[in-house]
């Protein structure tokens, strides 16, 4: 089996990582009640999506 | 190269496949909505399509097609008397995905799962009748508690104002500490016992929920 000839570098590592990134969620605000939520996803807040109730929220 | 896979194996054997995928079918059948992960939900999707467009044929041969999956009584009736009827002659797309979000545990990105002819159903029934039974049973015992305390009520103002005092100082005189006794023993079984019996209610409702949720 091939082996690696060269210790990869912390420095070449590193570099690698650079474009591990956290990405941000894309969220907009609710039409219902205004709160921010996640897009394409009914709000956790009022229980809307699409201008309709789809889930009564506890409390 | 997974060109041409179809399908998902949602981490079980085809047999627990194919048993999750009839219950799933069958609690749709009965609840016209249920709440599961988004993969199972779009897994279910490629079950539950085409047993209702052979349901909707309504032949004999057609019941026996659908029998061998749903095995619910109730659940076979409500599919070929109610749910036919609703669907008409709808031409596929019965069903609708509805993203939720992720759930605490295991991350795993829920979503709602209905069948389109039945979207004015919304559970609205449920907090309604959770806030009046608790506000009535609350009142009720409030009104049991008053008629025992109304001898004590004369002496609870000058006795309420004591309180704090007394918890600081020594105790100034006997009567008002025999009175304050007789109160703190009363409020606390006055909140004491509603709370209990929230606790049993949201307890029953979990257990709905986790039926629900296969
Ligand atoms: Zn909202």
């Amino acid at each position: 089996m091939a082996h690696p000839k060269r210790k990869i570098s912390k420095s070449r590592r590193d570099k690698r990582r650079t474009h591990y990134k956290a990405s941000v969620p894309s969220l907009t605000t609710c039409s219902n009640c205004g709160e921010l939520k996640l897009s394409h996803r009914a709000c956790p807040n009022c229980g809307y999506y699409a201008g309709r109730s789809v889930f009564v929220p506890e409390g | 190269m997974r060109h041409r896979v179809k399908g998902r194996k949602l981490g079980r054997t085809a047999s627990h496949r194919l048993a999750t995928m009839r219950s799933l079918a069958t609690a749709l059948f009965l609840h016209k909505k249920i709440v599961t992960t988004l993969a199972k939900a779009k897994h279910a999707r490629t079950f539950i399509e085409p047993m209702i467009t052979k349901a909707k044929a309504d032949t004999v041969h057609a019941r026996r097609l659908v029998e061998v999956h749903i095995k619910d009584k109730e659940a076979f009736k409500e599919l070929f008397g109610d749910i036919i009827q609703k669907v008409g002659d709808r031409p596929g797309g019965y069903t609708r995905i509805i993203k939720l979000g992720q759930r605490r545990g295991d991350a795993a990105e829920m979503a709602i799962l209905e069948l389109v002819d039945y979207s004015d159903i919304v559970e609205k029934e449920k907090p309604r009748k959770k806030v009046v039974k608790e506000k009535a049973e609350t009142v009720e015992e409030a009104n049991v508690v008053e008629e025992t305390t109304e001898t004590v009520e004369a002496s609870e103002e000058v006795a309420e104002e004591a309180a704090p005092e007394t918890e600081a100082t020594e105790e100034p005189a006997a009567e008002e500490t025999v009175e304050e006794n007789a109160e703190t023993e009363e409020t606390p079984a006055e909140e004491a016992e509603p709370k209990a019996e929230e606790k049993k209610e949201e307890t029953s409702d979990k257990n709905e929920d986790e039926k629900k949720d296969n």
